[in-house]
């Protein structure tokens, strides 16, 4: 086949499930409704820490139009996401450890039955101490929110070090040594969790569901409903929103896929908005800190960083989460020596998990805002001063993560230049600024959650006399586009329009596995398994016409829907008349393909995590306006450019850019999933502070600042047409160089998100009695650390293997 | 206790017993099959479940079905007539505004109104018109740019009319 300029690829296109969406049609789980459908209301815990005594039902059951309650002994198995923790269980059987956490379900004719006969339960709790902060965890072993974990209520501690980073920073010219706090947000969904459970005719169970994760659903249901997966089906339905915040398998799901069997009637939850917030997973509220050492060049000598996450009260993804802390501070700049300790502690809050960027915006913000103070310290532009650390392309940083291509030097020459920055930085008036901040992401993890050597995406094709193409997919469509990229990537492939393409994707069934929509993952990984599958479907066609018209297949040219002689393009024949051809001459026509990433470099326990088959990288330049008297910020314009590769779907690219934006000003300027204590007489229990969209402040479009986007496209070669991820990426830098321009406008250093007019104000008042011009944490605890894992970098003959670790304890452990 | 309701749907009229409890909100998705109506919160905070009534956008979270009676209702479902699309939904579609979509609906049925009412609102007054309309995909420049360009196109229609 020769060569031609791509026809779909790189244009932007109207999305192939545009029309379902304008329309009203995409049907998402709460759309879903069955003959004979029951529906299921939880009963959720009133304590935040407490055994559970006596739960009697008797009354519920009781109610007219009950079906049935379930409690935490009708599903005894526990589950979780990660296979290191496992501490979840659909109801809880014992204790509570949180205000939310499930007790109780009532399946009922309708909702408000429903509802109503769960109040009707009477639950007996003995109530423990409350965990409501990481000091309180630190500080008190006993008693233990869960009965494994590192230590008392230490859920994780790591501690890794790649070269004598003590030494380095002690030889340094100048030493920093900040201290930066991150709150915890969520993901707010627009969509409420979803989930409806049946039984099919053959009596196998079938699960709707709102989940990011199809997969790893199907493998929690299976565990914790004791059934062979093989007769679970389940369907993930397009996402109204996911961004981290449904890749968990849920305890509604298990219930009531329960109940569906029990009752073998359709079952449907939908949660309130009150329970979206409590279910969570979002952002673990971080406290860091960074001592970095500088040479008098402005090179970094080594930087030893240490973070604190906050974890909530179950494990979730958050091992991961905590080494994301540390993972991705080499991927940008230069570090020759780097030392990361982190630690995450159980609380009696909503668990924290996975929200776009997963555990690495946090100690982002913290570097990039550290980098903005040593620039200013040595008096050098902190735009010219990162373009002289980054890291160069195909290169292996201190902790073993594989860089391949990077255009994060074209990213900030971008912003700078479209921002004019150079006439802005520090010579606006007072209380206009301008601050830059860079960042990286993954396009996909380079392992999966559980241990295999199994493909992370596979996809099937079929393609028929008709001329039409189904394309097969375990990805899960959340908003972002995914449906569009296998498609436009087989129809670029084949020849034909998107519109000939049918997906069928995120169903356990129907198509072969996809890990799901985390990670940035699913346009490199499925990407590449999609053209592998479209190629092979293309040399089986051009193997029958080149037979048929005597031309070798090397000329032919697949365009147009058409497949013809590159020398004498009317020469040909239609698509539909090749795969009759094909079908004629090879039998039904169905293809595969599959991917996998490459192996991780890194051989050391935790270097699983953050390796990638290439990163992204951002940088942007946000201009801001503080009113100096009230502290109030505006965002009148932020300049974003983002490394991509290549652009897919360049209308798709720029909303995925462009809705980084909004959110990350979201986490700069408001948003905070925060807590408190009810007053004594109404239990004093530990509760959201606020589980309403009204009081949860998130930007309008009346907030929006005008946003200029740039694309940085170098194909990269590990990417599907040298794509790269988007989703995740570009809100990382946003956090940052909001601080470091309210930093250029007014002169007050924020090292805590997000950054508010009472922080701003705060921190004038301190300036002005001679204080420290600063709002932000004052330490980090002591914190009674592992020895850190010895891991040579490349440069000082390392190996990728730690010197001190004992090899039986690489393997990874998998709990039942 | 059900309770009877007569009003316009789409234009077309609808005679129906509905619980007295429910939303409009309720019985337009689960009594008349309407999902195309969403909703975020049940509260009124989202916009997701905005519809018109009357021409005017209401929230269909906090109205109560009954007093939709002998109102006049739409829908997003209302939105494409004789098979053509609405140019709010073209204009949507062709250029990014639906990520997921969700709010979607909501949002082309408030814009629907404020196009109605003002052929040619600036971007202020397109923000100002949906600023009770949360989307959390898109950071909304593409939707506001969507209604835009269906000010835009629905203005070149009307003058080609005029010809």
């Amino acid at each position: 086949m020769t060569g031609r300029a791509p026809r779909v690829i790189g244009r932007p296109r109207r999305r192939v499930d545009a029309r379902a969406k304008v329309t009203g049609q995409t049907r998402f789980a709460d759309d879903i409704m069955l003959p004979r459908m029951l529906h299921c209301r939880l009963l959720r815990s009133t304590q935040p820490h407490a055994q559970i005594v006596a739960i009697d039902v008797s009354k519920a059951t009781a109610v007219e139009g009950v079906h049935l309650v379930l409690t935490g002994k009708d599903l005894p198995i526990p589950y979780g996401i990660l296979p290191v923790s496992n501490d979840e269980h659909a109801l809880c059987p014992d204790k509570v450890r949180f205000v939310g956490d499930p007790v109780a379900a009532v399946v009922a004719r309708d909702e408000v039955t429903a509802g109503h006969a769960a109040q009707q339960i009477d639950v007996s709790y003995e109530p423990l101490r409350t965990f409501a902060s990481p000091a309180d965890s630190l500080a008190h072993d006993e008693p233990r929110i869960h009965d494994y974990g590192d230590h008392g209520n230490v859920h994780k501690a790591v501690a890794l070090q790649f070269g004598d980073v003590d030494a380095a920073i002690a030889g340094a010219d100048h030493v920093f040594d900040d201290v930066f706090f991150f709150e915890g947000s969520t993901h707010l969904p627009i969509e409420q969790h979803a989930t409806v459970a049946l039984k099919d005719p053959d009596g196998k169970l079938v699960v709707y569901s709102s989940t990011q994760t199809p997969h790893y659903l199907h493998r929690a249901l299976a565990k914790a409903l004791e059934m062979p997966a093989a007769h679970i089906r389940v369907i993930a339905t397009p996402n109204g929103g996911g961004f981290g915040g449904k890749s968990d398998p849920f305890n509604h799901e298990i219930v009531v896929a329960k109940a569906a069997l029990l009752l073998d009637r359709p079952v449907k939850i939908c949660l309130s908005r009150e329970e979206v917030f409590l279910c969570h997973r979002g952002r673990h509220p971080v406290l860091m800190r960074f001592r970095t050492g500088v040479n008098g060049d402005g090179t970094i000598a080594g930087m030893d960083l240490q973070t604190l996450l906050d974890g909530g009260a179950y494990g979730s993804y958050g091992v991961a989460s905590t080494f994301y802390t540390g993972a991705l501070q080499t991927v940008t700049y230069n570090i020759p020596r780097y030392r990361f300790r982190g630690c995450r502690v159980f609380t009696n809050k909503p668990p924290c998990g996975p929200k776009r960027g997963h555990g690495t915006p946090q100690s982002r913000f913290g570097q990039e805002v550290q980098l903005d103070k040593v620039a200013e310290h040595l008096r050098v532009d902190p735009a010219e001063f990162r373009l002289r650390i980054v890291v160069p392309p195909d290169s292996l940083t201190a902790n073993y993560m594989r860089v391949k291509t990077i255009g994060l030097a074209d990213c900030i020459r971008r912003v700078v230049d479209r921002s004019q920055w150079k006439h802005k930085f520090r010579k606006l008036p007072v209380g206009r600024g301008v601050g830059l901040a860079c960042s990286s992401y993954l396009s996909g993890a380079g392992l999966p959650i559980y241990w295999n050597d199994m493909p992370h995406s596979g996809v099937q094709l079929k393609l028929d006399r008709s001329g039409g193409v189904t394309a097969f997919c375990g990805a899960t469509e959340i908003g972002q586009g995914s449906d569009d990229v296998l498609v436009g990537l087989i129809a670029e492939v084949l020849g034909i329009d998107p519109f000939d393409v049918r997906a069928v994707t995120g169903d356990t069934d129907l198509t072969p596995v996809d890990l799901g929509s985390y990670s940035s993952r699913v346009t490199l990984m499925m990407g590449n398994a999609a053209i592998q599958a479209a190629e092979r479907a293309r040399d089986i066609l051009a193997s029958a016409v080149s037979d048929r018209l005597g031309i070798p297949s090397d000329r032919l040219v697949f365009a147009d829907r058409r497949v013809f002689d590159s020398e004498r393009p009317e020469h040909g024949l239609t698509f539909q008349e090749c795969v009759c051809l094909a079908e004629a001459k090879f039998g039904t026509i169905g293809t595969v393909g599959s991917y996998t990433p490459p192996k991780s470099p890194g051989h050391y326990k935790g270097g699983g995590v953050g390796p990638t088959p290439t990163y992204s990288y951002s940088a942007s330049v946000v201009e801001v306006e503080v009113d100096p008297q009230t502290g109030w910020i505006t965002v009148p314009r932020v300049w974003i450019a983002h490394d991509i590769g290549c652009a897919l779907n360049p209308a798709l690219v720029r909303g995925q850019i462009e809705g980084a934006v909004y959110m990350g000003l979201g986490e700069a300027l408001m948003e905070e999933q925060a807590f408190r204590r009810l007053p004594p007489r109404l239990s004093g229990a530990l509760v959201h502070k606020f589980p309403s969209i009204l009081e949860y402040k998130s930007p309008t479009s009346l907030d929006m600042p005008e946003i200029f986007t740039d694309l940085i496209e170098h194909p990269d070669p590990e990417g599907p047409f040298g794509a790269k991820e988007v989703g995740q990426g570009p809100l990382l830098p946003i956090m940052p160089a909001v601080a470091n321009a309210v930093y250029d406008a007014i002169g007050v250093r924020v090292d805590q998100i997000p950054v508010t007019p009472e922080k701003i104000v705060r921190a004038l008042q301190a300036k002005a009695a001679g204080k420290a011009a600063r709002s932000g944490p004052a330490a980090f605890p002591d914190i009674d650390w592992p020895e850190p894992l010895l891991v040579s970098p490349p440069w000082e003959n390392g190996d990728g293997r730690a010197s001190n670790e004992n090899k039986k304890s690489t393997k990874v452990v998998v709990r039942s | 206790m059900k309770i009877r309701i007569t009003c316009t749907v789409n234009d077309e009229p609808v005679d129906l017993l509905a619980e007295d409890y429910k939303t409009l909100l309720e019985v337009l998705r689960e009594d008349l099959g309407l999902t195309g109506t969403k909703h975020g919160c049940e509260l009124g905070e989202c916009g997701a479940c905005a519809v018109l009534v009357d021409g005017e956008p209401v929230l269909s979270c906090l109205l109560l079905a009954v007093e939709s009676e002998g109102r006049r209702i739409e829908t997003v479902e209302g939105l494409a007539r004789d098979g053509r699309l609405h140019p709010l939904q073209e204009s949507f579609a062709d250029l990014g505004a639906a990520q997921c979509g969700y709010c979607i609906p909501g949002m082309l049925m408030t814009a629907k109104a404020l196009l109605d009412r003002e052929p040619h609102p600036s971007r202020e007054r397109i923000c100002e018109a949906l600023s009770g309309n949360l989307c959390r995909c898109t950071g909304y420049l593409q939707i506001v740019e969507a209604v835009e360009a269906a000010a835009k196109s629905a203005e070149g229609k009307t003058s080609a009319e005029a010809q």
